[in-house]
């Protein structure tokens, strides 16, 4: 009686299988790259932190059957992208385009570098120029206890 | 009865950790030998009891005590044994007792093997380590109570997440926690150093080995976990710039640099404030990944509990400790003066590069991380960042140290010359420009990445084999042999881990650039061909396993007529969990793994199956292993057992001895 009820459950449940399904392979391979290539970039909105390309869930399978849609009826990629969007915002959009408030996110990582660039040019020139200062910062007894720890 | 001697232990840890955190502190601010001196066997007592206590709640996880709620919530009784065990760390309170656990036993370890630090350094080391375990132990007892009974025991349990049924996941985490919870101890280090008011090359010597320690522990944690989304995610994805990923990948990044650095203030006495900031944030970045994880504020595949109250608390954590550590440090850095002067082409410019762009990489995987909240919070956009932007983001870095690396291993200490330094490199760079070009004449897709890692991956072993040759200085070929073993392990170390880098580059390099997918409905008893295999679906059965249901294929692989091997790709329903997972099957090899994986049938006829092969996967986390086994052979290294056995030689001069 559980055993039949369990499997009934398997039945049920939907399969943790394959994202991308045979029947929604489109039979033009260049257009099915591109929706591949598209699909990659699109967030599928009920999953946590997947692609459509990759994920198993409705919603995504009904995204990707309408990229291909779109890609059939001869849109650009770009403008199966804007289509999407429109109707479900940028949150969609696994890649933010660098546009108002997100070329903040796009330019910290290089502007950081440069900063660094400078502060570590700026250190490794005055090490260049420096000189060795006293050593008696230490006791005799602290070198000597250094020295003792320090011999290989 | 045993659930709350484990509890009661919990509680006594608890007020130990207050003691030791106050009493030494007290002490050698006061230079109080005999209040400093309680601080080992407290460390000592401290993980002892958290022991008995995980013992308590393994106990429970073993024997399925269901008056338990957490073993009612993440146990059954027809769990195999093994994951029983690992059922104990699987759920947040669990894992947190983990965390905890393997905190106290670093302070331990600290007390144990600490006989030659200066006993003030020592006391404030175990007391700021305390400090930490307070802050965990309240957070367990206050909010994430792993002893709490439940008024009416269920017959069964509600079984743990099946994803987390599973050898790579199993292991995941304590590997992750020993490489977070190892950094604490270079924080502590680092705090204990702002407030003695003194860094010098013995404390790079002391803070080195625990920051390796850490980064080995964080390599194999990452690895495992990586190697577990890949079998089992069903895709053979390996990296998926998760935020939760991202949380175990900063402290990676930021241990790495720690690590490198702390070798200029070992040998060289220079950029001292540098290390202690990045102890901090090292630490800093563990606290932050278990805020992620734990909060869910970032929602992501793998948080498996969270709740936001929880987050609070661990933000106050965070804010107390990185707060508290940093104002010290604004307040105490000036006081350490470098000693060490050098040229601008020298090792320590190098490993200034190193630190810098590692430090950076960082940087950008957080702030990717954090994006969507920020962007949420302060411009009111609800927006993704996902692989797109990370790819784009980080691969220049990568590429960066890869370049510079091999070159920067083989410059001098204080000065050098780059021509000098690129002689012996010559050969490595030409067999790194051809590696590229032959992959990029077999290439056929858009992006010349591919081909360009490809080279830099060889770029970087055939430098790590020119650094090891050209320490075994001039001579005939048998004596360079000869001193070739007699190296110091910390070349080798360096060497090898150097080359794991390498070998990690080329199999994602290989993998992305060169990988085969096929997607179809297959019907049993047709073969198809997939890349230089031929692929049959044999037969689809209905399998019962312990605990899961699974539909079981039987998929042959042959290789121009030669039977390669049969996979048995699986669809499994865990009933009582109520979740599905898919289990691929894999025919590992040297150049390529071959992977299916079974989908639904059709209405038809046939299956669903994906076949990839996917060349130089394990080629991936066959890096990282040699990674962490590099970290291992330098952690050997005679000088750390040198400085260990020297303490025992030595007669205490100014502390009372500990013991």
């Amino acid at each position: 009686m559980i055993r039949a009820l369990v499997l009934s459950l398997a039945l049920i449940l939907p399969g943790a299988a394959l994202a991308v399904k045979p029947d929604e392979i489109l039979d033009d391979p260049v257009l099915e790259e591109r929706a591949r290539d598209i699909s990659t970039g699109l967030r599928c909105l009920v999953c946590r932190n997947e692609s459509i390309d990759e994920s198993n869930a409705e919603l995504a399978r009904d995204l990707r059957l309408l990229v291909r849609e779109r890609l059939v009826e001869g849109d650009t990629d770009e403008e199966v992208i804007e289509f999407v969007v429109d109707r479900y915002g940028e949150y969609v959009l696994l890649n933010p385009p660098a546009r108002g408030s997100t070329l903040i996110l796009w330019l910290a990582g290089p502007a950081i570098l440069l900063v660094g660039l400078g502060l570590a040019a700026s250190y490794v020139r005055r090490r260049h120029h420096a000189t060795a200062p006293d050593e008696d910062a230490l006791s005799d007894a602290e070198a000597m206890r250094l020295a003792e720890i320090m011999k290989d | 009865m045993i659930v709350e001697l484990g509890h009661f232990a919990l509680i006594l840890a608890f007020m130990v950790a207050i003691f030791q955190m106050i009493v030494p502190m007290i002490g050698a601010a006061r230079g109080q030998a005999g209040w400093m001196a309680v601080a080992s066997p407290a460390a000592t007592a401290q993980f002892a009891l958290t022991a008995v206590s995980f013992g308590a709640l393994t106990y429970a996880f073993v024997t399925s005590d269901f008056s338990l709620s957490l073993v009612v919530n993440n146990s059954h009784t027809l769990k195999p044994m093994i994951y029983k065990i690992t059922g104990v760390w699987g759920n947040h309170e669990g894992s947190l007792l983990l965390w905890v656990l393997i905190l106290t036993l670093f302070g331990a370890m600290a007390a144990w093997f600490g006989g030659n630090l200066p006993p003030t350094l020592r006391a404030r080391v175990l007391a700021v380590q305390s400090s930490v375990a307070v802050a965990f132990f309240a957070f367990i007892l206050f909010t994430s109570n792993p002893f709490l009974r439940m008024e009416i025991p269920p017959f069964n349990g509600q079984d743990l997440n099946p994803l987390l049924q599973d050898p790579g996941l199993a292991f995941h985490p304590p590997f992750l926690y020993l490489g977070y919870v190892g950094l604490s101890m270079a924080f502590s280090f680092a705090v204990a150093a702002l407030i003695e008011g003194r860094v010098d090359a013995a404390w790079g010597r002391w803070v080195r080995p625990w920051t390796l320690a850490a980064w080995v522990f964080l390599t194999i944690g990452i690895g495992l976990g990586s190697w577990w989304a890949y079998y089992e995610l069903g895709w053979g994805g390996f990296w998926f710039w998760d935020p939760v990923e991202n949380a175990s990948f900063m402290p990676w990044l930021i241990s790495a640099a720690l690590l490198h650095s702390a070798i200029v203030v070992e040998k060289r006495e220079a950029l001292k404030s540098w290390t202690i900031l990045l102890a901090i944030l090292a630490f800093g970045f563990s606290l932050i990944g278990t805020f992620i994880v734990r909060s869910g504020v970032l929602t992501s595949v793998h948080a498996f509990a969270n709740d936001p109250e929880r987050g609070v608390y661990i933000l106050a954590i965070l804010t107390i400790f990185m707060g508290g550590a940093l104002l010290l440090f604004a307040f105490r850095a000036g006081i350490m003066e470098a000693k060490g002067v050098f040229s601008t082409v020298s090792r320590e410019s190098a490993l200034v590069v190193n630190n810098l762009l590692l430090a950076v990489s960082c940087f950008v995987v957080f702030i990717g991380t954090i994006w969507p909240l920020i962007a949420d919070m302060f411009f009111g956009r609800t927006l993704s960042v996902g692989p797109p932007f990370f790819n784009a983001a980080f691969t220049p870095f990568v590429i960066g140290l890869a370049v510079a690396l091999p070159i920067g291993a083989m410059l001098p200490w204080k000065r050098g010359r780059i021509g000098r330094a690129m002689k012996p490199l010559v050969g490595a760079a030409v067999l790194a420009i051809a590696a590229t070009l032959l992959s990029y004449a077999m290439f056929t897709g858009s992006s010349a990445i591919g081909p360009l890692a490809i080279g830099l991956s060889v770029w970087l072993v055939a430098g790590a084999a020119v650094d090891l040759w050209s320490r075994t200085g001039r001579g005939e070929i048998g004596n360079r042999l000869g001193r070739l073993t007699r190296l110091p392990r910390a070349d080798w170390g360096k060497a090898v881990a150097h080359a794991g880098f390498g070998i990690t580059l080329f199999g994602i390099a290989a993998l992305t650039t060169y990988q085969i997918e096929d997607i179809r409905v297959a019907q049993e008893g047709q073969p198809y061909q997939v890349g230089a295999y031929e692929v049959e679906l044999v037969e689809v059965r209905r399998v019962e396993g312990p605990n899961y249901f699974s539909t079981m294929a039987t998929i042959s692989v042959t290789d121009h007529g030669r039977l390669l091997d049969l996979l048995y790709p699986e669809r499994r329903i865990y009933p009582v969990a109520g979740m599905p997972t898919t289990e691929a099957g894999i025919n590992n090899g040297f150049t390529r793994d071959v992977y299916v994986v079974i989908g639904d049938p059709q209405d038809n006829g046939g299956w669903a199956v994906r076949t990839y092969i996917k060349p130089f996967a394990n080629w991936i986390w066959g890096g990282a292993i040699i990674m962490a086994l590099g970290g291992f052979l330098s952690l050997s290294d005679r000088r750390y057992r040198v400085a260990a056995g020297a303490a025992k030689a030595r007669v205490p001069s100014g502390g009372v001895p500990a013991e």
